[in-house]
């Protein structure tokens, strides 16, 4: 593309070189990606497994008792694990509908005007710190829900839930949104001409068409809200107790990590077991990809999806 | 076409950002100003780190406050995270002093490589449990506390109180608190997992304010009016409001010490911040900010 009008203007040996050097680099680049990705898996299993030899695999993952700090210490992370699924698919549960509908909103119904505007404020959304969430959740809407639910305690999984699906909605807006304005004017104008209304061209077409897209733009949600840390610490309760319902305080795997690092001594056993962790952590995310990477494999997918 | 719109969206947001930011600049300007000229002249390379304890780092920082004020070349940082973070931060290398508001564990002392720890006894502190202010309970003995806190007792009903269910405030395994409490008040046993962790005094002070049935257990220093201390009895012996009065005459039962340590003896700066701080001047702001003095 475009190759012949730099031939043009520039002499003929300089743009081969040229394009052989950029690709270069952006080979460069991308293998440094991948090269980074390994170096961290890498580094996590060394500092991590050592954990494995003290605890089994079934029991560091099946345990339900997290103590770190008593003789012997005891590593059970199934607490941390089930706290930060119930965050997790609390959070979906509320962000996908509301986000998929706004970016359907935005991108089928909203006025031109109106949507650069809503767009432009809901990015913004996305650069507010998580701190600043999980501060507003703390003095806001933690009191706001105690009275709505008449709790004894709002620092719930179900708050910490709320919290995540408003910071995980900018990402899952902004790229279905992308995602609908990419479904080709072609499929709206003939269910159009067929006298289909723009309600069932949105339903029936433009959101199937870009069905692979908007999961992937979920999936992505999920993949913030599973890996948010500082916001969950401050709203979610913080008891390393087996959750039994999204009113239970609950503490997630990231939280643990980030409240007892600094307690560790480098290479210690509660040092390998927070490693440890992080190893669930990662499993866990690499499934979420592994399964985004299938349910968008089908051919529009490969068309749309994979660019995202 | 679209590349540009989406260009456009992004300077609009970026614009938006940065005239939020310059907005919250507006508000915290004068602070940071403050702590940048007091960060300012360092010549004489006196830089500390003091790392730990929650309860003990208000007496570091008005230490520090005033060291820093005799010795403006000088720069102490005193970062509050944990007793448990101090020791670790001391072993790795990162910490000059640590702050602990328990002892050292034998574990943690094998854990130094090179030179052996070096403990200081800086001040007592008293542990105070509380309560939200609408609470009728006013009293518990030692063993209604621990049946609470390793989970035997779960409902006010139970102590006397209303028909509630009990939201029990423990502080991260971190803390020194936390171990002291554990010690002491649980002999051992563990804290019932039902407990929320809070990660510092203040948060626990916080989230009773918040919540009618709360328990929670802090530094003496930081009971305010928006909570309740309770009276403590041991062994079925009278009543002790926790104040600073019963905690120095001994009367009070939940009172521990508090520790720096450095590693080896203290050379430089340290000895220089730790000899200030155990000197008449330096225990005298012990009691200011609430605390019992080591030295009297």
């Amino acid at each position: 593309m475009g190759t012949k009008e730099v031939i043009i203007t520039v002499e003929s040996i300089k743009p081969k070189f040229f394009e052989k050097l950029i690709q270069n680099i952006l080979k460069l680049t991308a293998g440094t990606t991948i090269l980074v990705l390994f170096l961290i898996f890498f580094f996590l299993l060394k500092e991590g497994y050592g954990i494995f030899s003290y605890v089994s695999l079934r029991d560091f993952i099946l345990g339900t008792q997290w103590l770190p700090e008593t003789t012997p210490p005891k590593f059970g992370a199934l607490p941390l694990i089930k706290g930060s699924l119930y965050v997790t698919v609390g959070a979906t549960l509320i962000a996908v509908p509301i986000g998929i509908s706004v970016a359907v909103f935005l991108a089928e119904a909203a006025p031109p005007m109106l949507r650069e505007v809503l767009k432009a404020v809901i990015e913004l959304l996305a650069g507010i710190p998580s701190v600043v969430y999980g501060f507003l959740g703390l003095t806001i809407l933690a009191p706001f829900i105690k009275e709505l639910f008449n709790l004894s305690s709002a620092l719930c999984a179900f708050t910490a839930s709320i919290v995540l699906a408003l910071m995980s909605l900018p990402t899952i807006v902004s790229i279905s949104e992308d995602v609908l304005t990419t479904v080709p004017k072609e499929y709206r104008e003939a269910s159009l001409a067929l006298g289909a209304t723009k309600w069932e061209t949105t339903l029936k077409i433009v959101i199937p068409a870009a069905r692979t897209g908007l999961i992937a733009a979920a999936m992505l949600g999920i993949g913030r809200a599973i890996g948010e840390t500082m916001a969950v610490l401050m709203v979610a309760g913080n008891a390393v107790m087996l959750p039994h319902s999204f009113f239970d305080p609950v503490r997630t795997i990231t939280a643990n990590i980030a409240a007892e690092m600094g307690e560790t001594v480098h290479g210690g056993l509660h040092y390998q077991a927070l490693f440890g962790l992080g190893i669930v952590l990662f499993v866990i995310t690499f499934i979420i990809n592994f399964l985004t990477n299938i349910l968008a494999a089908d051919k529009l997918g490969m068309k749309r999806g994979r660019y995202l | 076409m679209g590349f540009r719109k989406t260009c456009l969206r992004k300077l609009l947001a970026a614009a938006l950002l940065v005239g939020v930011l310059f907005m919250m600049g507006g508000c915290g300007g004068n602070e940071e100003e403050k702590a940048s000229s007091s960060n300012e002249e360092k010549e004489y390379s006196g830089n500390l780190q003091v790392n730990g304890s929650t309860t003990v780092a208000p007496i570091a920082q008005a230490w520090a406050e005033e060291f820093m004020k005799k010795y403006p070349e000088s720069k102490i940082v005193v970062t509050g995270t944990g007793s448990g973070d101090g020791i670790a931060a001391l072993i790795n290398g990162t910490a000059d002093i640590a702050m602990a508001s328990r002892e050292m564990k034998e574990e943690e002392k094998k854990q130094f490589k090179g030179e052996k720890p070096k403990e200081f006894f800086i001040g007592t502190d008293a542990l105070s449990v509380i309560v939200h202010p609408k609470n009728p309970i006013k009293s518990l003995t030692l063993e209604q506390l621990k049946d609470i806190y390793t989970g035997k007792i779960t409902n006010w009903k139970e102590l006397g109180g209303n028909d509630a269910e009990i939201i029990v405030y423990s502080r991260d395994s971190s803390s020194g608190t936390y171990e002291f409490f554990k010690e002491f008040v649980l002999e051992g046993e563990e804290y019932t997992p039902d407990a929320r962790r809070a990660p510092s005094n203040s948060a626990v002070v916080q989230s009773v304010a918040q919540e009618e049935n709360a328990i929670g257990y802090i530094g003496l220093s930081f009971l305010n009016e928006n909570v309740k201390g309770l009276a403590l009895s041991i062994n079925g012996k009278e009543l002790v409001e926790p104040s600073f009065e019963t905690a120095a005459s001994g009367k009070y039962p939940l009172v521990r010490k508090l520790y720096m340590y450095t590693v080896g003896d203290p050379e430089g700066l340290a000895k220089a911040f730790l000899e200030f701080g155990l000197s008449k001047d330096g225990q005298e702001i012990v009691k200011k900010v609430g605390y019992i003095p080591a030295v009297e």
